[in-house]
């Protein structure tokens, strides 16, 4: 981290694990979930709130002096919505198929909480530098997220990862299933993604429990 | 008529919006820690989607779609507006909350009081962009059935964050495992409730139910239907089981 200084780099890395915005700040968990049953899907999400929470904040941050603080939410409300906008024509011209597997969780980008959290808790006060880090640095944090839950809900629902079968084919009896192994549909369906969070949360705070809520 | 039920129980109980389509996570998860609370909100939530979605409709209909324009005359059939249906929705919601803000608390203070907190919350809602989105991507007929789209969603955002809050004051009392605490086992009961909730997915099978439903009925409660040959049967069985599972899980939590 020789470009950044020592408190540049920890806003890039806090969120990441200590200040996660999924599991510990409760942020931006409405799209997290529904989409994850595939790897590629979560990738594609990541990236897509990793580029709208970095420009966006970077574009707030250069704005806080201008906003009327009363009208600041639907400031916010028109930055987000214009550069998911770009987001989804994007994604409709170059990846047609995946944009409808996303349906509507690209334009829920839009009231995505991390997205909104980060413009009021961050942007508004902070120059464009910090705020891009920032942004960065949560979009990462909920990218992780989002990988890890569709790695394992991929590998253990289908036994594929990004579309490759990786474990065998399960209608030859080849790989692992030769052996009698069977995917298991629960992860396919939507509450396993529930359960996958309550496990990821579990192991992070097992392994750090300052993070341990009060009873 | 028909339609109307058969839409008004879809969006309740099968797409519902928590538990099917994980819309309005942040505020079902951070609202839900008192039952009076979270009753606010899912009041506020309900009113805000029977107001937004029929709104939200009528822009699809007569602004947004391809060749919606037509009602202005001939040269406008060409035009379509679709890409601009996240920024008009928002903007809809944004200016609906704020307009419904400001007559609630003329018109209506005691409601004004018990809400009032949480309807600026709404406007980043997932549930309420959610809502409009749904509607669109459905293609959803009608404004009546729009409307009724609008209230049946809420009342099962409602029926969720209800659950949830009544769960969560009782296991308070529970010995939860000090990692799982709060957070986690809030996840981790929502989604026991969404494999309950997707045992109602067995009510869109109602049309072509086989004439022979009693005897499917008996067939599952005992080991497993032997001589079931359609598939239609076997779903029924199935979905017997999880019920009383995840009835079971809620029961033991409670």
């Amino acid at each position: 981290m020789g470009l950044l200084s020592k408190k540049d780099a920890q806003l890039i890395l806090d969120p990441l694990a200590d200040n996660n915005p999924i599991t510990i700040q409760v942020l931006g968990i409405c799209s997290a979930l529904a989409i994850t049953a595939e790897l590629k899907a979560s990738l594609v999400m990541a990236f897509s709130v990793l580029f709208v929470l970095g420009v966006g904040n970077v574009v707030i941050s250069l704005l806080r002096n201008v906003i009327p603080s009363k009208i600041r939410i639907i400031v916010q409300l028109v930055v987000v919505a214009t550069l998911v906008i770009i987001v989804d024509q994007v994604l409709k011209a170059f990846a047609y198929e995946l944009s409808k597997t996303l349906s509507v969780f690209v334009g829920l980008i839009i009231t995505n909480c991390i997205i909104m959290g980060r413009f009021e808790a961050f942007a508004l006060g902070n120059g464009p530098w910090k705020s891009f880090l920032d942004g960065i640095g949560n979009a990462l944090g909920y990218g992780v997220i989002l990988v890890i839950i569709g790695f394992f809900r991929e590998l253990l629902g289908s036994g594929t990862l990004l579309g490759y079968a990786v474990l065998g084919d399960p209608i030859a009896k080849t790989g692992l299933y030769a052996y009698g192994y069977e995917n298991n549909g629960f992860m396919i369906i939507p509450p396993a993604a529930l359960i996958v969070v309550g496990i990821i949360i579990w192991v992070q705070r097992s392994r750090n429990p300052q993070l341990i809520e009060e009873a | 008529m028909l339609e109307h039920l058969e839409l008004f129980f879809k969006s309740i109980f099968i797409d519902n919006m928590v538990f099917a389509v994980f819309l309005g996570m942040c505020s079902y998860l951070a609202v839900s820690k008192k039952v009076s609370t979270a009753v606010g909100l899912g009041a506020a939530v309900i009113f805000v989607l029977a107001v937004t979605v029929p709104m939200n409709w009528l822009l699809d209909q007569y602004v947004l779609q391809p060749g919606a324009l037509a009602w202005l005359g001939a040269e406008f059939v060409d035009y379509d507006l679709s890409f601009l249906s996240f920024i008009l929705f928002i903007a809809t919601i944004a200016t609906m909350v704020q307009l419904v803000e400001i007559v609630v608390e003329k018109f209506a203070p005691a409601l004004y009081n018990s809400l009032g907190i949480f309807l600026p919350l709404i406007a980043v809602n997932c549930a309420i962009l959610g809502g409009s989105l749904f509607m669109q991507a459905r293609e959803i007929p009608s404004l009546a059935l729009a409307f009724n789209y609008g209230i049946s969603s809420g009342i099962g955002w409602f029926l969720a964050i209800l659950a949830i809050a009544a769960i969560r004051e009782k296991i308070r009392y529970s010995a939860v495992p000090a990692p799982l605490r709060g957070l986690g086992i809030t996840f981790i009961i929502t989604g026991l409730m969404g494999i309950g909730f997707q045992s109602f997915g067995g009510m869109l099978t109602g049309d072509n139910e086989p004439p022979v439903v009693e005897e499917t009925i008996v067939e599952a409660t005992e080991v497993e239907a032997p001589t079931t040959s359609d598939e239609l049967n076997e779903t029924t069985g199935l979905e017997a089981e999880e019920t009383s599972d995840a009835e079971e899980t809620i029961a033991s939590i409670n």
